[in-house]
């Protein structure tokens, strides 16, 4: 068996990824791909972007074992990767890092990004700050509602917040926003993407950056319990977590791989974001994919609980993982995520962020069903301060 | 020979340029595209090009956006768009049609049907924004097939070595975008873009069309004397708005306008 090296020279996955974008961009993204072929296995540059982990970010973050929440269940062991204690709340500051790097060696000044929940704009907006770089976040103008405390985080980080109209205005349109800004300004410009989508070489240096969630859980696992887990779980909406914490564990064959999507109301209403279990291969922002769809092909849509799972497209890494086999995709509801967002509260005084929840939820159905003695990983990709105000009217309850 | 290359070819006996507008199919209704398509070609249009709505139009700006969310909500399709383009061939015959859209809806109804489909609704050309040359080879052997031409856009950062790929891959003619950004964008810098109109030459023997960047007569009239083709498009989904019923007569006088400006450059010439 050959040892995984996708993506190939022109950024495909089997049939999925590619670079499908106006000829404005490609000078941009070439660009890009040779300064990040430059710098990949640069000794210096891999010393400066440990070095910020470990001081900035707060890396390793640490494996624990959910005992309780495990007994509650009765089956496998959980353990939960913290991702949810990075510095900014989740795990979308690890690329942000690694992108920014790269844009300072670009020597680019300004730096944008696209935002869904805001997780990946309060991160952006942060490096900005640490980096003194000009920072602008296009967010869906509905988004900019559903979120208003990562909005004010944004602007107390000195970034400018632009709240887009069209479409939707949700994600899908914030990053069509975004592509347009960049290339009017591509000169002094850098897009920081926040998720293992978009043209190449995107989804692969997302996932580069991201894939230490999955290099340190792999040095972690064998010292707390002897070996690797039996399977590995994440939330995929782009799909930047899971791919963090799959990528470092593709050739072990023995380890499952398991991603959550977000089915919203149900599958069945039609009002969910679970792109890869119902929808169909298409091209949308730069990559082809697994897409939210119409019969005509126009992008429909999404709904879910989470804003950073409402995105009606997923990375081409994914899309390739499922047609090969090697990873499993399963959905779960917004009512399923919910309660498990309340259980872990509760039994394990951790407040999990709502995308999370979702590959929470799957575990809950997945471990009664296995050995007390086999062991579930769950990458807690962020943590849920950001998502009370959505939390609390969903109770009832109002600040 | 292809429709757009016999027009072209008449074009340049004449000495005269193309005049490339562009209108987004189904803004505000398909019936009205199908008047503004023969009012187009009376106020002097040699191609035209018809913009497919896409929920997601990357690539173009605020006025090109709106009117496909317009197109959308009335429900308007890939082939309905093509529709237009046969009920427009039952009268006229002779002027090229160039569908311009994104990937998706195409790779949606299927890159093979779709062809057979333009073919027989007298589709001479497609632009597809989001198929760059590399992801596009399949697209130009199936198109070739049918007799359609392949569009390809150009920018002002494409480097030499692609011009040739391009240059090579393209039919029909090539689309030069004049500056980065979206459509609707305005400034265009004329002496750069005759430089690259001049560099791009090099490379191939195709038609060079410019676009993005032109308003009117005058600045249509400028970039015509260093270009092959001039592409206008924002400022008529823009006048279709604000016309309303109006619409034809302002879009056929207002081409008029444009044709008679850039005509001058060739009467200048001749006499």
């Amino acid at each position: 068996m050959q040892p995984y090296d996708l993506p190939d020279q022109s950024g495909h996955f089997g049939p999925y990824g590619g670079v499908f974008v106006a000829e404005t961009l490609i000078e941009a993204l070439e660009e890009l791909s040779r300064t990040y072929a430059q710098y990949q296995h640069d000794p210096a540059f891999k010393a400066e972007f440990a070095d910020e982990l470990t001081h900035y970010v707060g890396r390793p973050s640490p494996v624990y074992h959910a005992k309780r929440w495990s007994e509650h269940f009765g089956g496998a062991q959980i353990y939960l990767k913290r991702e949810d204690l990075n510095h900014t709340g989740a795990h979308k500051i690890n690329n942000v890092i690694g992108q920014a790097m790269l844009a300072k060696r670009m020597g680019k000044r300004r730096v944008i990004a696209e935002t869904g929940a805001g997780q990946h704009g309060v991160a952006t907006a942060t490096i900005a700050a640490r980096y003194g770089m000009e920072c602008v976040i296009y967010m869906g103008s509905e988004d900019v509602k559903r979120q208003a405390q990562n909005v004010y985080r944004m602007k107390l980080l000195g970034a400018t917040v632009v709240a887009v109209e069209s479409g939707s205005k949700t994600l899908k349109d914030a990053l069509n926003e975004a592509m347009r800004d960049w290339v009017t300004n591509v000169e002094n410009t850098y897009y920081i993407i926040g998720t293992v989508a978009g043209p190449h070489p995107y989804p692969m240096l997302v996932r580069d950056f991201q894939s230490i969630i999955g290099i340190e859980a792999r040095e972690q696992m064998p010292l707390m319990i002897g070996r690797q887990p039996d399977a590995v779980v994440a939330c995929v909406g782009g799909g930047s977590n899971a791919m963090g914490i799959f990528y470092p564990y593709i050739n072990d064959k023995a380890v499952r791989l398991i991603g959550v999507e977000a089915a919203g109301l149900g599958l069945e209403s039609g009002k969910h974001s679970a792109t890869l279990s119902t929808g169909r291969a298409g091209v949308l922002h730069g990559n082809r994919t697994y897409l939210l769809q119409d019969e005509n092909g126009q992008i429909i849509e999404t709904h879910s609980i989470s804003a950073g799972m409402d995105y009606p497209g997923v990375g081409p890494e994914h899309a390739w993982l499922k047609d090969c086999g090697r990873a499993e995709y399963v959905s779960v509801t917004d009512d399923e995520a919910l309660q498990s967002f309340h259980d872990l509260c509760r039994m394990e005084g951790i407040i999990p962020a709502l995308e999370s929840s979702h590959a929470l939820a799957y575990v809950a159905k997945l471990a009664p069903t296995m050995k007390k003695e086999q062991v579930l990983l769950v990458n807690l990709s962020g943590r849920g301060d950001k998502d009370m105000h959505t939390v609390s009217e969903k109770s009832g309850l109002k600040f | 020979m292809s429709r757009i290359n016999a027009t072209f070819q008449a074009l340049q006996q004449r000495q005269q340029k193309a005049l490339i507008p562009f209108i987004t199919a189904g803004d505000p209704s398909l019936s009205l595209t199908l008047t503004l398509m023969h009012a187009l070609v009376a106020g002097g249009a040699d191609v035209i090009e018809l913009g497919v709505p896409f929920s997601d139009p990357m690539a173009d700006g605020p006025v090109i956006q709106r009117a496909s969310e317009r197109a959308l909500a009335q429900g308007v399709t890939l082939r309905e768009v093509m529709g237009v383009v046969s009920q427009f061939r039952q009268t006229n015959q002779s002027t090229p049609v160039v569908l311009m859209g994104y990937a998706n809806p195409i790779e949606a109804m299927g890159v093979e049907a779709f062809a057979r489909a333009a073919q027989t609704a007298g589709v001479d050309g497609v632009l597809v924004v989001d198929y760059p040359p590399e992801e596009a080879k399949g697209l130009v052997m199936l198109l070739d097939k049918v007799q359609i031409d392949t569009i390809f856009l150009l920018s002002p950062t494409t480097r030499e070595s692609r011009l040739r790929e391009v240059g090579q891959l393209g039919r029909g003619y090539l689309y030069y975008v004049s500056l980065n950004g979206v459509t609707g964008a305005a400034n265009m810098d004329l002496e750069a873009v005759a430089s690259r109109v001049k560099q791009i030459k090099q490379f191939t023997h195709l038609p060079v069309g410019v676009g993005f960047g032109i308003r009117d007569a005058a600045s249509a009239k400028r970039v015509s004397a260093v270009a092959d083709a001039v592409v206008i498009g924002s400022r008529l989904v823009q006048e279709i708005q604000e016309a309303g019923p109006q619409a034809p007569q302002r879009l056929e006088s207002l081409l008029r306008e444009i044709r008679q400006a850039m005509d001058e450059n060739v009467n200048k010439a001749a006499s």
